[in-house]
């Protein structure tokens, strides 16, 4: 056994922990991998570490993962760009392992390498390694090669470049779905470096053999596969041969496949152009709106903003308005909760009048839906139609929905609605605020439910920002410190929570005049748990008032609680005249 | 296309029934050895290429097989075993490995025992030269690779290993190293790395090395890769992968849920046939299957007999079925037992798919997926029983599960029977052939007649059926010599020859035609 010069010591302790039983170590070893590199040198990480790491491929997936990584960004400790082809076989073997995330990793660190790669090197080391990956025994290594014909591609010579096409071509075609789905996946980059004239024939037929695979999952992927090939095509190839293998795909038997169309629909507009999204994909789109999968209803409805955007008014009226309006009718709650989270987007694009006489119907009977989602989505986007037609003509329906929804049986509804009292506050104006929220906002307070009450507090400091202290002190504050003698002490409790979140808002003086007194008055309780949270809040509130204040109430206070009989108020008493010290000392 | 003999044909003439003979048995019972509960064979599956069979028992482990006579086979480089039949061509297998793939657990919340019973196995697709397969107990599907590792040796340490061993014998050097921790997440802090800046000479450091690792030996290793839990509220009857080498189905008694093979932690109910009122239930699922090549094609058994086909393509939850099959029963036969008696236990679709074969208590029926107006033939297995039904009943055996399997070719189909026999039946157009196996060394010492003849001649044949280890005991009284206790539920067919792996109790036995 070596001996190993004392300096040397944790890197040594590192190589060999490259080969421990644990595998935490070995982790961290592959961690530190460039440390070792840097250690031994370029020269022996070239000759030792990477043939070693190569033989390394049976580890544990992380191990293997890790290594993946570390090796991506491993050029500069092998000597550099010239010498970064000795790092493919180790990253060749990883790219074969049938752990996915591994292979995927491999293939990145590949694709980061090679770009940096000269060109000789890449035809004498990259294009050969892609073409023994592709021609792999097993499938995990064709599946590997999909992934890097887009790096290997450019750089090839004329003949090399024809073998790539024709190599990417049968691995469209292989037994195997899981290489035809990784061949589907990655055309649209391969395809971004082919040759216009090649992609209009090889690659657009090879697309095609994939929009026809028997097997549903890679016909889903060669949808995605459209609005990139749709972008490196002339406006009119793209019309010619995509247009039609979208009009067929939003028609497909399968809803898997018209669920992809009915999400990525959006985008294939913009790769057709204005003219044909009219004629062909808005009929397309009008159909996936009314699909009698409710799957593919809630991908569609979620995308009707996004759609009536890139339509004139006019179309969106025209076409899209009559399906919303079945849509917010909807069987499934799920579209129509779809539905109303986007919605409310809408009236900017159809413009004030369109808005008050055909959403407006629809928001309301969204409002007024049996499931509480489909509310809280229209109440969560209110300010999008405040800006267009004003929030009076709908704050007549929005009270009761918000009275239902801020009195639902189930706590996180509750929560929900709490959640958007401020932003509802600040759309519709301190008046209707006072007149039917306030009331609401003081009921959560003393909820059954301890998240709830957590929220009103918070709510009501949240208020307090929105309004100013002023408001807050006519309107909120008088009811909330009226319940600083309810008879239950974790009612009680949330007051104190709530005075200890505005007292920051609230300044000093209304903090040292009206919010002290009660919580000094409240270290008399006979509960303890009220008590240490007395001594919580005084300490809170300790940086925010005058220093006279902490003298004469807040420490007497604090000092008679650290005598209490019970130990935790005393501890947290002791806590809190420590931390004033502390706040003098640093004064 | 990996690793896979081509498949061979079966280009016998389908009228000329087969000869089998016996090939194999493991786990052979002295007479009179008692069988212990947890080495009862409860599940058998052959690989897609026919060179990996793999059973499962109710002790939770699964053994894997491999051929030995192949010539082209993967993952083996080992030479051939010489074994007394090392000259054959039929299919030999031998032992290849075992592991523990289910424990007995407890669930707590709703105070259940969970069986460590393994209730199917399913081959995936093979890589890299390592087997992957999915097994199932009544609750927890579990993702098994087992592949072939490299014993290690390490050798060529930079520290001296006994000095270096363990927590903190590192600190007894003095210099910068802290007690390197065992959780290597905080390891991190308690080295004393050079910096970025620390500078290394340019040559590197001569005096460090790399670990050498020398291996002698491979050992096969199996390790739990993935586990689909929490996902069934009954217990779970099938898995079957689909032909995407993506995604499987689960299927318990009333619902059928998809799962990718790669996400353990959500699968998707695609069949929910629960109704809202538990008193309303009338059928359950008791088995159900991917098509092998349509991806979006699944088929399901029920309780009642009837088989639905489900197309995944119509809706995310396939409430209503694309086909339905079933027999109408013959006006004037019901009984008390007929319901009972027509719950399917096992469904299996043909190679290409175009066939599905169905077991239920008496029979075994062919069904064209292109016909729903009933099965392409039916085929009793023991017809002898259906006076005994009664009796049956009150022992419970009314409610064994069979299963059935077809030969590759789809020619001839094969299922279990009491007493460890099995039948053999062609199924091809015109075939007559109907034979009687028992599991034994000697298979075919047992001459039952076919179904074809009446049953009343069954009496004598029947005095000779006996009990294992036991042989020439007489016929009670009754007639009742036939053994309820020993039946052949589980059995498998080679996926292209003629070999058929059946388990008897916890033994398997093989054999070849």
């Amino acid at each position: 056994m070596a001996m190993v010069d004392q300096p040397l010591y944790p890197i040594a302790v590192l190589i060999d922990e490259l080969k421990n039983e644990d595998i935490q170590l070995r982790l961290n070893s592959i961690r530190r991998l460039s440390t070792i590199a840097r250690a031994l040198g370029e020269e022996r990480t070239r000759k030792e570490l990477i043939p070693f790491l190569s033989e390394n491929n049976d580890d544990d997936d992380e191990v293997l993962l890790a290594t993946a990584e570390e090796l991506g960004v491993f050029v500069p400790y092998v000597g550099g760009v010239e010498h970064a082809s000795v790092l493919l076989p180790p990253l060749e073997t990883l790219c074969t392992v049938e752990e996915t995330c591994v292979r995927d990793k491999s293939v990145e660190s590949l694709c980061r390498i090679g770009a940096q790669m000269r060109e000789q090197d890449l035809v004498d080391h990259f294009i050969p390694l892609v073409k023994r990956l592709a021609s792999g025994e097993w499938f995990t290594a064709r599946v590997s090669s999909c992934g890097l014909f887009h790096i290997a591609y450019p750089s090839a010579p004329e003949a090399l470049k024809t073998e790539l096409r024709t190599i990417y071509g049968q691995l469209c075609q292989d037994d195997m779905p899981m290489v035809r789905r990784s061949a589907a996946t990655n055309l649209g980059k391969f395809a971004a470096t082919v040759e216009a004239a090649h992609l209009k024939t090889d690659i657009m037929s090879v697309f095609d053999d994939l929009t026809q695979d028997d097997q549903d999952s890679v016909r889903l992927l060669a949808v995605e596969g459209c609005a990139a090939l749709g972008k490196l095509l002339e406006p009119q190839d793209c019309v010619a041969h995509i247009l039609p293998v979208i009009v067929n795909f939003s028609q497909d038997k399968s809803w898997r496949v018209r669920y992809m169309v009915a999400n990525q629909l959006y985008e294939l507009c913009e790769a057709v152009g204005p003219d044909s999204t009219k004629t062909e994909l808005v009929p397309a789109y009008v159909r996936l709106l009314r699909d009698n999968e409710a799957e593919v209803r809630i991908a569609a409805a979620g995308k009707v903003t996004k759609f009536s955007r890139i339509l004139s008014p006019e179309l969106a009226i025209q076409h899209i308005l009559p399906c919303v309006k079945e849509l917010s009718t909807d069987s499934s709650q799920h579209v129509r909760s779809a539905l109303a989270s986007v919605i409310m987007g809408m009236a900017p694009v159809l413009g004030k009048d369109a808005t008050i006489e055909q959403l407006l119907p629809i928001f309301l009977s969204l409002l007024k839906d049996e499931f509480p989602d489909v509310r809280l989505n229209i109440i969560s986007k209110l300010d999008q139609v405040n800006q267009v037609i004003g929030i009076d003509l709908l704050s007549q329906s929005l009270l009761p929905a918000i009275v239902e929804l801020a009195e639902d049986r189930h706590w996180r509804v509750r929560l929900a609605i709490i959640e958007y009292i401020p932003l509802l506050a600040s759309q519709l104006g301190v008046g209707f605020f006072d007149d039917k929220l306030g009331a609401l906002c003081m009921q959560w307070l003393k909820d059954k439910v301890y998240s709830i009450r957590d929220a009103a507090a918070n709510n009501v400091k949240r208020l307090a920002e929105e309004f100013g202290p002023e408001w807050a002190m006519q309107h909120i504050i008088p009811q909330v410190l009226d319940m600083i003698n309810d008879p239950h002490y974790l009612y009680r409790m949330t007051i104190l929570h709530a005075i200890s979140l505005l007292a920051p808002v609230l300044g000093s003086e209304i903090t040292s005049t009206n919010l002290l007194p009660l919580v000094v008055n409240a270290a008399k309780d006979r509960v303890p748990n009220i008590k240490f949270n007395v001594a919580k809040v005084l300490q809170s509130i300790i940086p925010i008032v005058e220093e006279s204040v902490v003298e004469s109430t807040i420490k007497p206070c604090l000092v008679e609680l650290s005598e209490d009989p019970d130990v935790d108020v005393r501890f947290f008493a002791s806590q809190a005249l420590q931390s004033s010290d502390q706040v003098k000392m640093s004064s | 296309m990996n690793g896979g003999d081509d498949v061979v044909v079966a280009s016998e003439e389908p009228l000329q029934p087969l000869e089998w003979k016996f090939s194999q048995v493991f786990g052979e019972r002295a007479a009179g050895e008692e069988v212990q509960e947890v080495d009862i064979i409860s599940a058998i599956e052959f690989d897609k290429s026919g060179n990996h069979l793999a059973t499962g028992d109710r002790g939770g482990r699964v053994v894997l097989f491999e051929r030995t006579d192949s010539k082209d086979q993967h993952g083996s480089r080992r030479d051939l075993e010489s074994t007394d039949y090392s000259s054959s061509r039929h299919p030999e297998f031998r032992y290849k490995t075992e592991f523990q793939s289910h424990e007995p657990e407890f669930d707590y919340l709703k105070s259940l025992e969970i069986e460590e019973k393994i209730n199917k196995i399913k081959w995936c697709q093979t890589a890299n030269g390592s087997v992957f397969l999915l097994s199932t107990n009544d609750k927890t599907i579990k993702f098994w690779k087992v592949q072939e590792k490299k014993v290690k040796k390490i050798s060529d340490m930079n520290i001296d290993p006994s000095k270096a061993i363990g927590n903190g014998s590192s600190s007894s050097n003095s210099n910068s190293s802290k007690p390197h921790l065992a959780n290597g997440g905080s390891s991190d802090k308690s080295y004393n790395y050079p910096s970025n800046d620390f500078s290394f000479p340019p040559g590197g450091l001569p005096s460090l090395r790399l670990p050498s690792v020398v291996s002698h030996e491979t050992s096969l290793l199996a390790r739990c890769r993935r586990v689909y839990a929490h996902a069934h509220d009954y217990h779970i009857n099938s898995i079957s992968n689909n032909s995407d080498g993506e995604t499987f189905i689960s299927a318990d008694d009333l619902r059928i849920n998809l799962w990718n093979l790669e996400i353990s932690n959500q699968s998707f109910n695609i069949v929910d046939v629960k109704p809202t009122n538990m008193e309303d239930l009338t059928e359950v699922i008791t088995s159900a299957e991917f098509h092998p090549t349509h991806c979006n094609t699944l088929a399901y058994s029920s309780s009642k007999g009837s088989i639905r086909l489900i197309d995944l393509r119509q809706s995310a939850l396939c409430d209503s079925h694309a086909k339905l099959f079933e027999e109408q029963e013959a006006p004037g036969s019901r009984s008390f037992f007929t319901e009972i008696i027509a719950s399917i236990s096992d469904i299996k679709f043909a190679k290409e798919g175009r066939y599905i074969l169905s077991r239920d208590y008496m029979t075994l029926k062919l069904w064209d997926i292109n016909m729903d107006s009933g099965p392409v033939s039916t085929f009793r297995v023991h017809e002898y029983l259906r006076p005994k039904l009664c009796d049956l009943y009150e022992n419970d055996s009314i409610f064994d599960k069979f299963e059935c399997c077809l030969s590759g070719d789809g020619s001839r189909v094969s299922t279990g029977s009491y007493s460890n026999l099995f039948r053999v039946f062609g199924c091809a157009p015109g075939s007559t052939e109907a034979t009687t196996l028992e599991a034994s060394k000697n298979p075919t010492r047992r001459q039952v007649p076919t179904p074809s003849r009446p049953s009343r001649s069954l009496g004598n044949s029947l005095t000779r059926v006996v009990r294992r280890g036991a042989e020439n005991t007489g016929v009670d009284a009754n007639g009742n010599s036939f053994d309820f206790t020993t039946k052949l539920l589980h059995l498998a067919w080679h996926p292209s020859e003629n070999s058929i792996a059946c388990a008897a109790a916890n033994s398997l036995y093989m054999y070849y035609a």
